[in-house]
């Protein structure tokens, strides 16, 4: 996260929400596309948009990546 | 009618990567043609462009900025800032909430464009950056120039393959001579060097395995070129209240439509074009002393674009030097005429005439006066720059030395 937002990590509260971290809709669009390649794991646009800070990020990425493990088969391709 | 002063150029090519360095090159008849390095050659018949050498984002951008910016729309901002800061205008909230923004395009964001389908065909990937649709839009380098200086007034980009910028130019000029805008900054940009547009322009069998000599017995086709150039346009009276230096005055601008072949051109369509500029600045052709001509190298623009001229002009041909600058620039497509009237602005302010670079024995069958290789000394009263695309479309502008 911090490298994503060129903030030192000191800056980057584990419980910091997007807002306080100064995010706009372009850093959010990049962020997603970072985290899809880190976990190959492919996430829905509706559900991105309730996603409001790094712990419903992080909360949010480990459903997918247990749904991943239980059905990976049901996975979207990525590369 | 509001007369229309230049006062500020700005220019990022293969001969300079900046207006003082791009004069200079032009002034001193050096080529920027040279073997292409941003894109893989090996499959092309054709290995020569006018890239603009060493060229980092970084130098010019932070990080955050160069992640939404495409090569041509970089090329679009750096020209409007040394456009701007040329001027020397200290932009009133007047001005910056009428100024206006035209540019130029023709290929748009290819570099990108480029890079991401080929992730898609050739490397399996499932999608694209997030970025790439703001990267890849052709008015792109128009709305970052707005974002950058504030500019809130009409802001568009025209697309007319070779003659783009041309027609961007042109309606700025009117914008501001009708009193619509108090300023404008237009101009045009391009970065074309990805690989997949390279061999749709090998396929159209148009460009040279060598260089661009227009007008040459032994010219064989033109060379692709990129980058940006951008003026700065505002009322002449109120350019001589501020005392501003003035490099001339946009003074007439002509369109037409060859109506005729998607790629062969007409000479009733170039001569149509350059006769409405003369018409729309109420110019005696007499007085025109010197035409930048579109001039691409090919084997059917150079003695076309010859015989528009001696159409319009008559005899007085004779008393016009000619050159084509893209044997220095290259072909830039969406930013050739704004580079071409950057050349022909500044030869005007300098009195110096840029040449035809790379030059052999002229054909016989183009009767024009051609300078070439050496500038030539000269003031003249008017000037004219052609840009005559494939599709027909044709664009002259105008200028008058101040």
């Amino acid at each position: 996260m911090a490298k994503h937002l060129r903030k030192p990590v000191e800056e980057v509260p584990l419980d910091a929400t997007f807002e306080q971290l100064g995010m706009d809709s372009l850093d959010g669009v990049n962020l997603l596309f970072e985290i899809e390649d880190e976990f190959d794991i492919s996430i829905d646009d509706q559900e991105a948009k309730a996603i409001k800070s790094i712990p419903e990020m992080v909360n949010g990425v480990e459903v997918l990546l247990k749904r991943k493990a239980e059905a990976p088969e049901a996975a979207p391709p990525t590369a | 009618m509001i007369r229309v002063a230049i006062t500020g150029i700005g220019v990022i090519s293969a001969i300079g990567k900046t207006t003082p360095e791009f004069w200079d090159s032009l002034s001193q008849g050096r080529s920027g043609i040279r073997p292409i390095e941003t894109a893989d050659t090996s499959t092309l018949r054709f290995k020569n462009g006018a890239e603009v050498p060493n060229y980092q984002a970084t130098d010019y951008f932070d990080e955050k900025q160069a992640q939404v910016y495409d090569r041509f729309s970089e090329f679009a901002v750096i020209a409007a800032r040394e456009a701007l800061r040329d001027s020397a205008l200290e932009l009133t909230q007047a001005m910056k909430s009428g100024g206006a923004v035209v540019t130029g395009a023709c290929v748009g964001g290819q570099t990108s464009e480029d890079k991401e389908f080929e992730g898609l065909y050739r490397h399996n990937r499932n999608r694209c950056h997030p970025l790439t649709i703001p990267r890849i839009m052709a008015n792109a380098g128009a709305s970052h120039i707005s974002m950058e200086m504030g500019f809130q007034g009409p802001g568009f980009t025209l697309s007319t393959a070779c003659s783009s910028a041309a027609h961007a130019m042109g309606l700025a000029f009117w914008l501001v001579r009708s009193g619509t805008a108090p300023v404008a900054i237009t101009g045009g940009s391009e970065a074309p060097f990805s690989l997949g547009l390279l061999k749709a322009w090998e396929a159209m069998r148009v460009v040279s395995p060598t260089t661009c000599r227009p007008f040459c017995k032994d010219r064989n086709g033109m060379i692709l070129g990129e980058g940006g150039a951008m003026m700065v346009l505002e009322p002449l009276e109120a350019a001589q209240a501020r005392g501003a230096r003035i490099y001339a005055e946009l003074c007439g601008f002509g369109m037409s439509s060859d109506a005729s072949h998607i790629t062969h051109p007409s000479t009733e369509g170039p001569s149509q074009a350059m006769l409405r500029a003369l018409n729309d600045g109420g110019i005696d052709a007499s007085l025109v002393g010197y035409i930048n001509a579109h001039g691409t190298g090919t084997d059917v623009n150079d003695p076309t674009e010859a015989a528009a001229i001696r159409e319009v002009f008559g005899a007085h041909t004779d008393q016009i030097a000619v050159s084509s600058t893209k044997s220095m620039h290259g072909h830039g497509l969406g930013v050739a005429a704004a580079m071409e009237a950057a050349a022909t602005v500044l030869g005007m302010h300098h009195k110096l005439l840029p040449p035809t670079a790379n030059f052999t024995e002229q054909d016989p069958a183009i009767q024009l006066d051609v300078i070439a290789n050496e500038a030539r000394a000269a003031e003249v009263e008017y000037a004219l720059s052609n840009s005559f695309a494939f599709g027909g479309l044709n664009a002259t502008l105008a200028f008058r030395s101040v």
